[in-house]
């Protein structure tokens, strides 16, 4: 019986459902309370968990979101479930931290993983098209590197225990979330009083949404990296059907629900520098073509014992305390007062430094 | 002489990239070595792209995938 689900979860129709489910509940979050074309956005909702941990002060974006944690726990429950929960370490774990830390802040260059750069397309943010292409490109380049020999070497089982870090951390953020402790005056745990932060679905919708998503995910292996890598590399379009179930399925969803508006500028927790929308996402898109998964594989990967994963998310949370802390992130378009944002001489020096250093990893680690 | 790939500990696309470089090599029956069902899924679907018949073992939370054109 089991073996028969996962035939399933493994075919085609397999991985579009559980794009579409993404691609339904995504806007229907956002109408629950998630920040505009932010329904789901995993490199956002880490940001936003950083900020909560005062790891960041960007006051507008602190909130230990929900989803982020049920989607690690629904992965572990989905792997336990299926006699997949395998605890493993040991591929380059720093390496794979480092990757986190650019990838986040190649995604807040741009203001978005590849899920919400899908969102944003689906509610008509026409930036969105400049960061796909970037990631896109990134992948790409990334796949040269994986024809060249690159990989960051074998990982081996290890103790039960290390599967179960990255799950009981987010019991632990799930309990910060729920009693909401402040631990000094004035200081953590921090929740944003205004800005996307401050807006968000209930707990138990986040919750809901969270599990149903990381089951799903998790069974498929839904990912957006490998979607576009693996018709790179090998004209694979099994992944990317998924991808394209959750851009339609989004969209009209955003129709119904009347949240689709077509355009470039002031679009909602966006910028319209076009360049470093680009330059972002080709950054972000090679450091998980590297690290081998998009920010929501990471989690489902980490939720079923993978440690390297794991580091991976941390590497992400630490880069969001970064890429605030030192101004690396995009500034949105203010509307009211008719500006363009985009990111600071910081921001495009570091998404530059980035690209750097994840060539230097793909030139350096590799089987001869 | 069977050609054996161990893409244990691996994580994709590296299985199949090794697996792939073996079907193209053009020896077979071929023996791939993976832990993870992920692996596994993926290992099965490219050979079977090749046109390649696959059976698999499980031993010890290990799999065998044997493939054959």
């Amino acid at each position: 019986m089991s073996e028969k689900f996962t035939r399933f979860f493994a075919s085609r129709w397999g991985i579009v459902l559980a794009g579409a489910v993404i691609g339904a509940l995504a806007p229907l979050l956002q109408k629950a309370g998630n920040p505009p074309n932010m329904g789901i956005c995993v490199a956002c909702f880490e940001r936003d968990i950083a900020g909560a941990l005062g790891l960041h002060r960007a006051a507008v974006v602190q909130y230990i979101r929900p989803e982020i944690i049920a989607f690690v726990l629904s992965a572990t429950i989905a792997a336990l479930l299926f006699r997949e929960f395998k605890p493993r370490a040991g591929s380059a774990p720093i390496v794979r931290f480092v990757l986190g830390v650019f990838a986040m802040i190649g995604s807040l260059a741009f203001l978005g993983c590849p899920w919400r750069t899908l969102l944003r397309l689906a509610g008509g943010d026409l930036n969105a098209i400049l960061g796909l292409t970037g990631l896109a490109v990134g992948v790409t380049i990334g796949v040269q590197f994986l024809k060249a020999g690159y990989n960051l070497g074998r990982s081996y089982k290890t103790y039960t225990a290390v599967g179960w870090i990255m799950p009981v951390i987010m019991i632990g953020l799930l309990l910060l979330r729920i009693f909401k402790p402040q631990f000094s005056e004035g200081g953590a745990i921090f929740f944003s009083e205004d800005g996307p932060g401050s807006m968000h679905a209930p707990l138990y919708i986040s919750l809901g949404a969270g599990l149903v998503i990381g089951f799903l995910a998790q069974r498929t292996r839904f990912c957006t990296m490998g979607s576009i890598r693996d018709v790179v590399l090998m004209g694979d379009t099994h992944l990317i059907s998924g991808l394209g179930a959750l851009l339609v399925v989004a969209f009209i969803a955003n129709l119904i629900l009347r949240q689709v508006s077509f355009g470039f500028f002031g679009q909602p927790v966006a910028h319209s520098q076009h360049l470093w929308n680009f330059l972002g996402m080709v950054l972000a898109g090679l450091a998980f073509a590297l690290a081998g998964g998009c920010p929501g594989r990471q989690l489902f990967l980490s939720g079923e014992g993978d440690g390297d994963a794991g580091v991976f998310v941390l590497g992400m949370i630490v880069g969001a305390g970064f890429a605030h802390n030192f101004a690396l992130a995009g500034t949105p378009d203010s509307v009211a007062n008719g500006t363009v944002g985009g990111i600071s001489p910081y921001g495009m020096a570091a998404v530059i430094l980035g690209l750097v250093v994840c060539l230097v990893i793909g030139l350096t680690m590799r089987d001869k | 002489m069977t050609k054996k790939v161990d893409a244990r500990g691996f994580s994709c696309p590296q299985p199949v990239i090794l697996t792939r470089r073996a079907i193209q090599a053009g020896e077979f029956p071929i023996e791939v070595l993976v832990e993870t069902v992920t692996s596994r899924e993926n290992v099965r679907r490219a050979s079977e792209k090749f046109g390649c018949q696959v059976e698999v073992e499980e031993m010890g939370g290990e799999f065998t995938l044997t493939i054959t054109k």
